[in-house]
């Protein structure tokens, strides 16, 4: 049970420890973090199967771990390994350009990321049991996070204005089944569970998006890029269960040296959240 | 009669929501102060290692062993109690009553097995092994027996703990292939599974009964 909780991401079992003595609801592995990803270059691919098993072995909590967009052998060998989730992600090099992977036939639940409620949808349809924002992941930079969530929220409160002919159309235009649109229209929320990712790089930046409405978040290179990895993680993790409480989040922002180092969205030559929609 | 619900990490909301679908008034409990206002309290579902961290760190912990265990104070301090709006309505012998769910339900026990298992509170005197059933794709639903329901009731077991001990004076109140899922002891009430994942409402409604016994 991940909800109200800090998934963060790790590249070593050294690292998955330091998580989860934080206080991390789960782990992603990988083999470089986003930021790393973005200055690098080069194609970024699933991660070694002995690097999985030696962070399952470190840790009690849940593993989960990365596939390229639309590589169902990738998934195949997630699941062989029984991670407790896969991400499929577009922090890696997507392998397929036409589809993402069929969700539905695995026994392993899936996390998919999206920036807009029809994006949203298409996962939920393809199996997805877990959506996050996709923000843009390794530049520290929160905006396109609030702004992908604010935007699934905003159109999931737009659905109730809506005419049968007019969640009909948007059903179409998004290629997703209206049954599905209209149970979201009633329910007036994503049928899973909805987290945030993609730029969270201090406790602050957590604590807004818990106070817009997402029930959890994903730290990628937040933690082990800044100062101090074991604070940065301990107060990310206070500041999501104690976003409502400001004072408490103030003390916990107090002398934690710097945060990563952050981008500016303008000036990227690859947006990872441009993939894979 | 307020009904607290355990808010640090987990499916809170979820019990929250059902708790008010019985129009019970619930209050999310993150703090000492939050806690000094509910007459009973749920543990929720979450990650145990997570939970217990934050029951530590608070002293919410230390405060619900305190009231789980210690009767109801002499008549004077109470009648003070209830003029100034704090808690009352509290059941057996004015004990704090208490309702674990999955990694509540292990925060709770006497005794936690299992890999990186957290020091519990030891309310129950209960065995109980994290994540025995494995990973999550290992996770399972099950219609469930349960002695005082008239109906089976639907329930699901995500990387859900096993009771593989239980203490005489705790009694069985559904069991799943032989291996108790649900069981009493005197004001706690445990299950392994999430009943309110499908906004089930009698696990709580039995619950809620022993507030007024």
């Amino acid at each position: 049970m991940l909800k109200g909780g800090v998934i963060m991401d790790v590249v070593t079992a050294k690292q998955a420890k330091i998580a989860e003595a934080a206080g991390a609801s789960a782990v992603m592995a990988l083999e470089r973090v986003p930021s790393d990803i973005r200055a690098q270059g080069g194609v970024a691919r699933m991660s070694d199967p002995q690097l999985i098993k030696d962070i399952q072995k470190a840790v009690s909590i849940p593993v989960m771990a990365k596939i390229r967009i639309g590589h169902t052998m990738e998934a195949r060998i997630l699941e062989a390994l029984g991670v407790d989730f896969i991400d499929e992600s577009e922090v890696l090099t997507p392998a397929d350009p036409f589809d993402h992977v069929q969700k539905s036939g695995f026994n392993i639940p899936f996390v998919c990321g999206a920036t807009t409620l029809g994006e949203a949808f298409r996962r939920i349809a393809e199996g997805a049991c877990m959506i996050r924002t996709k923000g843009e992941a390794g530049t520290g930079n929160v905006i396109e996070a609030v702004r992908h969530l604010k935007l699934i929220r905003g159109q999931i409160a737009g659905l109730k204005s809506m005419s049968l002919a007019q969640l009909k159309s948007f059903a179409k235009q998004e290629r997703v089944p209206l049954e599905l649109v209209q149970d979201v229209r009633k329910a007036q929320r994503l049928p899973v569970v909805t987290f945030v990712a993609g730029g969270i790089a201090t406790p602050a930046d957590a604590a807004l998006l818990m106070e817009l409405g997402a029930e959890g978040v994903f730290v990628g290179s937040g933690i082990f890029k800044s100062r101090d990895p074991k604070r940065m993680a301990r107060a990310i993790v206070q500041a999501t269960t104690h976003y409502k409480d400001p004072k408490k989040v103030m003390e916990v922002s107090t002398g934690l040296g710097a945060a990563m180092v952050g981008l500016e969205i303008a000036n990227l030559q690859t947006k990872m959240q441009e993939r894979g929609v | 009669m307020v009904v607290g619900v355990l808010a640090f990490q987990g499916d809170f909301a979820e019990h929250i929501a059902v708790l008010h679908s019985l129009h019970v008034p619930a209050l999310e409990v993150r703090s000492l102060e939050d806690l000094a206002k509910v007459d009973a309290l749920i543990l929720p579902g979450g990650e145990s290692t997570v939970i217990s961290k934050f029951l530590e760190e608070s002293g919410v912990g230390k405060e619900i062993r305190r009231r789980a265990l210690t009767p109801l104070p002499p008549l004077p301090a109470r009648t003070e109690r209830v003029r100034s709006g704090g808690p009352r309505g509290e059941g057996e012998k004015g004990k704090l009553i208490l309702y674990g769910t999955c990694a509540g339900a292990i925060l709770l026990s006497k005794k936690g097995t299992g890999k990186n298992c957290p020091r519990t509170l030891g309310l129950i005197d209960v065995t109980i092994d994290r994540n025995a059933y494995g990973s999550q794709a290992e996770s399972f639903e099950a219609k469930l027996s349960v002695k005082g329901l008239k109906d089976k009731i639907d329930t699901a077991f995500i990387r859900a703990p096993k009771i593989t001990k239980i203490g005489r004076e705790v009694e069985v109140l559904s069991s799943h292939e032989g291996v108790p899922v649900l069981v009493r002891q005197g004001n706690i009430l445990i299950g392994t599974f999430h009943p309110e994942v499908r906004g089930n409402t009698k696990i709580h409604e039995l619950f809620l009964k022993m507030t007024t016994e």
